[in-house]
């Protein structure tokens, strides 16, 4: 009898222990989440939305502690899938993997360009489609998708340039959208670690963009004046182009002289050469 | 003649006893096997993605050691305890001058050699083969684009870039971590447990609600709208159970997130609280449980 008050007393005890150990504990993973969360860790929301897209099992494993390989395992179903160019079903697996993996980049970067690029391509030269119309309508919806998966990257991961600069080339490349793509291409540059190159190509998008060349004019003139790293053949066509178009006094322009291979600017504006 | 022996000595006596007794079972073979089957394989799989390799080698290697070490210290605990009492070598240890507290530590111990050997087994390997990859990609691109100097330093940069981080150790030694304390939780629930098996169910069950930890926690202090008891219900899961969602870092690690060293010591601190806190708490059911 006395043995089993004791048992009973020691259960109790335990259950007490943990319970206290818990009031202390709780404080630090609290603390230790939102440490977490600030260091970019542990931001994805498994909610039902996912359970829907990967079913109970898959849910299972992701409640777990294992996305990742969730994740990767259905990354090589999509390559399986794009190996027998089953493009809807791509996109349904490219939904699961960014949701299971939202913060990794280059999942909806593979995502966006296997849709807005191979799909919409694919659907154009659709044979069983007889439809000229129907074929750039797909064409289009896949665009619109490869569109959404960097809208969505972006979302996820805001501090990061490169899905911004990936918005930017599909803006300009598949949807004509000139001024859309400068402005991708502009907060893509904005990052302290962007390639250089960004710069350039927000003033070549903002050139584009119809009512903007007088923006897209100082933003050239402004990489021109940063010295010969940025006087590429492109950005010397966009400057003569727009001097041209806005009328620039000559005085002001910029003069390019041609000595027989080699290419020599010199900057003919008074005030910034200092010569009269 | 009284012999005086240091708890030292006989916990450490009792870990390498039970370390010799782990490694000896089939169990530990089979499930080593797989986890560097899977491992050794994950090279070949991430060759079915589409550029991701090094991503999805790290991801499915990380992936496989998260799982088996978690289930060879579910396994490997659970049975300690129940095979000791049918085998009656519990009797023979705790007649001698062994106190069951140091027993159970000498228990876990020995489950921690384990899991340490087997991480180190299980990293090496995974090591060797993100460095084979390595190697053999950085040859092929040298190949590819020995016509342009410029592109061919960018691509041999963006190789090393992705292929080994040092963030993958203290990736490793969180999983580590979490199962060292999956362990101890263990030998806390087998010092009630009538059978083995019974231990693993309940431990495994555990181990899913210590993921869902962080959900009731929130439903219990997030302010969110619910019925007293069901309010209650979460209390009592959050106080119970181990957030194990925190020890859930190599997925944004691989992801490219690089891990502070603040943020790691908190993680590893968090998950030795709790193996002492279940470890306690399973020397306090132990101490009066009728052998």
């Amino acid at each position: 009898m006395i043995r089993v008050r004791n048992s009973n007393l020691s259960h109790l005890g335990a259950l007490l222990l943990i319970v206290i150990s818990g009031l202390f504990l709780i404080p630090w993973q609290i603390r230790l989440q939102k440490d977490s969360n600030s260091a970019g860790f542990r931001n994805t929301n498994i909610d039902l939305d996912l359970r829907e897209q990967i079913g109970q099992s898959g849910f299972l494993a992701a409640l777990s502690g294992f996305r990742a390989p969730l994740a990767a395992i259905l990354w090589i179903e999509a390559h399986s899938a794009w190996e027998r160019t089953e493009w809807g079903r791509m996109a349904g697996l490219f939904n699961t993997v960014t949701t299971l993996q939202p913060h990794n980049l280059l999942y909806w970067d593979n995502a966006a360009w296997h849709m807005a690029w191979n799909a919409s391509a694919a659907a154009l030269q659709d044979e069983k489609q007889k439809s000229e119309a129907l074929r750039e309508r797909t064409a289009r919806e896949y665009v619109s998708l490869g569109r959404d998966f960097l809208e969505r990257g972006i979302r996820n991961n805001p501090d990061q340039y490169l899905l911004y600069e990936r918005l930017g080339t599909l803006l300009r490349d598949k949807e004509q959208d000139h001024a859309g793509a400068a402005d991708a291409f502009s907060k893509a540059a904005s990052f302290p670690d962007s390639p250089t190159y960004l710069r350039r190509f927000a003033a070549y998008e903002t050139a584009r963009s119809p009512g903007r060349e007088r923006e897209a004019y100082t933003r050239l003139l402004q990489l021109f004046k940063e010295g010969e790293k940025q006087r590429v053949p492109t950005l010397m066509k966009e400057l003569r182009v727009l001097e041209e178009k806005l009328m620039i006094p000559q005085q002001e322009r910029i003069l390019v002289h041609e000595n027989h291979d080699t290419l020599s600017i010199t900057p003919s504006s008074p005030r910034s050469s200092g010569t009269p | 003649m009284k012999i005086n022996v240091s708890p030292i000595l006989r916990v450490t006596a009792i870990a390498e006893n039970t370390f010799t007794d782990l490694v000896r079972q089939k169990v530990f073979y089979f499930l080593l096997l797989f986890a560097l089957i899977m491992i050794g394989n994950s090279a070949f799989l991430a060759k079915f993605s589409f550029q991701e390799e090094f991503q999805m080698l790290k991801d499915v290697a990380l992936g496989a050691m998260s799982i088996f070490l978690s289930l060879i210290s579910i396994l490997a605990t659970a049975m300690m305890l129940p095979r000791d009492l049918e085998d009656r070598t519990i009797f023979t240890i705790l007649s001698k001058p062994v106190p069951r507290h140091e027993y159970l530590l000498g228990k876990l111990f020995g489950v921690l050699y384990l899991l340490v050997l087997s991480t180190l087994i299980m990293g090496a390997l995974f090591l060797g083969v993100l460095l084979l990859r390595e190697r053999s990609a950085l040859v092929e691109t040298r190949q590819a684009l020995a016509g342009s100097p410029q592109e061919l330093i960018t691509a041999l940069n963006s190789i090393k870039a992705s292929a080994f981080s040092c963030d993958l150790i203290p990736a490793m030694a969180i999983i580590l971590v979490k199962a060292t304390l999956l362990s101890s939780l263990t030998l806390l629930i087998s010092t009630f447990a009538t059978s083995g098996i019974f231990a693993i169910l309940v431990a495994s069950s555990a181990y899913f609600i210590g993921h869902l930890q962080v959900t009731a926690r929130e439903y219990w202090l997030g302010g969110i709208s619910v019925h007293w008891w069901t309010r209650l219900f979460m209390a009592l899961v959050a106080l119970l159970f181990p957030d194990l969602q925190a020890f859930n870092l190599s997925d944004d690690i691989v992801a490219g997130t690089a891990i502070p060293m603040g943020l790691f010591w908190q993680t590893v601190a968090l998950g030795g609280c709790y193996t002492a806190v279940y470890y306690s708490v399973a020397c306090l059911v132990f101490q009066n449980r009728e052998l």
